[in-house]
């Protein structure tokens, strides 16, 4: 999806425009759903079924299964609706980000204690900054 | 006459609120991020506001994908806490003051800032560990919450300006209701950091420090930072700082710093507060 090519330059960031909310409206809808305890139940009894009850793409609902976070977002995901599923994990923010860069959860915990990720490199891929 | 007495700038970072409500707080993890909080529960204790307009986005909790409003203001009598995935915080409701909020929503829609009006919705983090971080755990909050919610999640947020003009409508709007209160704007959010994809954990320490400088030397600055700018400078979830313009364009043009803190990290986040004085030589 190209619809803002600058944001193509940011590396290893996806930004959530309308696009990609239409995009992702079913996936994030579904995860809304795991705000309510009976189904976050039903969800976790069989994630199948329970998928197969939303207009997801197959696709969707693999990355879903693989709690595969990156996909997810190529696929329209928005992180603060994925998080409805890492909590119904019982997982934590951090844990979940990690998943994400590449990094075991140890070696991205100290990278924050050590003042994070720096931005130097990756604000912009053709201005090499 | 109801006026704007202060400001507060905080962010707003669920995992605060998870070590509050489980008593982390004396970690040696959380001890030094608690501590940048501590002057500030004190001096609310000693004159605590009758309302807080409380400016915070919503995460997924109340509004979903079917409905995005920009600008949203509360004008509920309470609103109940979210439950976000692991059950609701357990902190009390947050009580609203629907006549004060319905003159800020028709003030502020009669002064070209199309509001939304709520009149029911639950709470998330991005209101509610503000409110613990100033007040810690009461049984009852010992304040009345205007929420103003902001769309930060779907792009494109509002603009930096357009948010700082929408502060100083709502200075007009607060000025113009006839009840004795004592008002706080709060600004939550940010400061650096990104919680998506490969780039995840960016935090940018001089990027975040310009910015609090900045809150009481240069506002103008600050208004003019492209949306862009923060994405690359501050991460995706950065962009959030521009909730703050509201609160700053709220108090007007003097305001004196009583309070600063910045701390890295919060989980995936970098912390920054503020506390100003709306009222410099009163």
């Amino acid at each position: 999806m190209n619809d803002n090519p600058e944001f193509d330059d940011i590396p290893g960031t996806t930004v959530f425009t309308a696009a990609r909310s239409h995009q992702g409206f079913h996936l994030n809808q579904f995860c809304m759903s795991l705000m309510k305890p009976e189904n976050r139940e039903r969800f976790k009894a069989d994630e199948r079924a329970y998928l197969d009850e939303w207009d997801l793409t197959d696709e969707q609902k693999q990355a879903v299964i693989d709690r595969d976070y990156n996909h997810m977002i190529a696929t329209g995901g928005n992180i603060y609706f994925l998080a409805k599923i890492f909590s119904s994990d019982g997982i934590s923010f951090q844990t979940a980000a990690a998943s994400m860069t590449g990094m075991s959860t140890e070696e991205y915990a100290a990278m924050m204690l050590h003042g994070g990720r720096s931005p130097e490199g990756v604000r912009s891929i053709k201005e090499g900054r | 006459m109801a006026r704007i007495t202060a400001g507060v700038t905080t962010s707003h970072v669920p995992a605060i609120g998870a070590a509050i409500d489980n008593g982390h707080t004396a970690s040696d993890y959380w001890a030094p991020m608690f501590a940048g909080y501590e002057w500030s529960k004190k001096w609310i204790a000693e004159e605590p506001p009758d309302v807080v307009v409380l400016v915070y986005n919503d995460h997924a909790s109340a509004f979903s994908l079917q409905m995005i409003p920009t600008f949203a203001i509360g004008c509920a009598d309470v609103f109940a806490i979210a439950d976000e995935g692991w059950g609701p915080r357990p902190i009390p409701p947050v009580i609203g003051d629907s006549d004060f909020a319905c003159h800020l929503a028709q003030s502020l829609i009669l002064d070209e800032f199309d509001m939304t009006i709520i009149n029911e919705m639950t709470v998330d983090h991005g209101l509610t560990v503000p409110l613990s971080l100033m007040f810690g755990q009461p049984e009852v909050w010992p304040v009345k919450v205007v929420p103003i919610a902001v769309n930060v999640i779907q792009y494109p947020p509002p603009t930096g300006e357009r948010c700082f003009k929408l502060g100083q409508a709502l200075r007009r709007a607060i000025e113009s209701y006839d009840e004795d209160l004592n008002v706080h704007v709060w600004g939550t959010g940010g400061m650096s950091h990104q919680l998506q994809g490969p780039r995840a954990g960016l935090i940018n320490q001089p990027f975040d420090n310009a910015f609090l400088d900045n809150m009481t030397q240069n506002p103008e600055a600050l208004r003019k930072i492209p949306h862009l700018e923060y994405l690359r400078e501050a991460g995706s979830e950065g962009i959030e700082l521009v909730m703050w313009l509201i609160m700053r364009g709220a108090l007007g043009e003097h305001v004196t710093p009583l309070h600063r803190f910045y701390h890295v990290p919060a989980s995936n986040t970098a912390v920054g507060h503020l506390v100003l004085d709306a009222e410099p030589g009163r």
